[in-house]
């Protein structure tokens, strides 16, 4: 079946995350690892796949003296996602 | 087969993203508690000012504070109100905690502190501004300020948690306006928004999310 569902998002840790970062303007590393319920090592290889598909971009900075890294969606993330959730809402319809 | 699977994937997209920006662990058994403390601190509040021995009672007790005959009059409310506020917070905490570890959510997260912070802001100045009411010898306008203030910071903490919320905030501000013109009956008027409201709204909450 041809569909516009993106592979970057068929993971699930990585459709979790994006949601996230939909609707969060920027979530650090522990928020985003406490909500979807997964481990440090899952949680980075994910966010560095997503990262080099330019889908989200990764900052670190000082919260007093601890550095802390935080996450943002990309605009072409945000609009890639979009697509995605379109596409799975039209392949739905299709299959009921 | 393959249908099922996007619907999970599109259900767990919206769980995730409602569970980070809103703080849905809220007990409604925290509106019961806090709305029978109210009806309690009312019915004080009533039996102090109903009653000549009463006050006379407490004045004996506080005189060694040297506060005068006015000062001493409002301290009797403001701390009945710290002491709601106290309570209500307490046990409103315990009720909230023990919700979020049955649904396995912390307590202290992102969504949380938005709502906490997102509730403050209109309460502190509220706070502030009925301080000055009772300061500017304007009691009767506290009941009212304090049903507007807070219904304003229900609507706005709304975003955050359980979107009912919103509704409460909304009577509590009509109440708050009403009083506004029966002005002599602030103390029903707080008993109903704070008391009945909080014990109506914490019942029907439970019922919805927890029961």
């Amino acid at each position: 079946m041809i569909s516009n569902l993106n592979k970057a998002f068929e993971n699930r840790v990585r459709l979790g995350l994006m949601s996230l970062l939909m609707v969060n303007e920027q979530l650090d590393f522990n928020s985003i690892k406490e909500m979807l319920e997964i481990t440090d090592g899952n949680l980075a290889s994910h966010v560095t796949a997503l990262e080099k598909a330019g889908y989200i971009t990764i900052m670190k900075e000082f919260v007093g003296r601890k550095p802390q890294t935080s996450y943002k969606a990309t605009a072409a993330g945000i609009k890639a996602f979009q697509e995605h959730l379109a596409a799975l809402e039209k392949l739905i319809r299709k299959i009921n | 087969m393959e249908s099922n699977q996007h619907l999970d994937n599109l259900a767990h997209i919206r769980s995730l993203m409602e569970k980070s920006t809103r703080f849905l662990s809220l007990s409604g058994l925290t509106g019961v508690a806090a709305g029978i403390y109210a009806l309690i601190a009312a019915f004080i509040a009533w039996w102090y000012l109903d009653n000549p021995t009463v006050a006379a009672t407490y004045s004996r007790l506080v005189h060694p504070l040297q506060l005068s005959g006015i000062l001493t009059h409002y301290l009797f409310f403001v701390a009945l109100a710290a002491a709601t506020v106290a309570l209500s917070l307490v046990t409103g905490i315990l009720f909230t905690m023990r919700k979020a570890s049955k649904r396995g959510e912390t307590v202290w997260n992102k969504a949380s502190k938005r709502m906490a912070i997102n509730l403050m802001i209109p309460l502190a100045a509220g706070g502030l501004f009925c301080a000055q009411l009772i300061n500017y010898g304007l009691p009767e306008l506290v009941a009212p300020a304090m049903l507007i203030f807070y219904g304003l910071a229900l609507i706005n903490g709304s975003k955050y948690t359980l979107e009912d919320i919103r509704y409460l905030g909304l009577i509590e501000i009509a109440l708050g306006i009403l009083n506004l013109f029966l002005i002599s009956y602030g103390l029903w008027f707080w008993a109903i928004g704070f008391g009945v409201m909080h014990i109506v709204y914490g019942v029907v909450m439970y019922y919805k999310y927890e029961a």
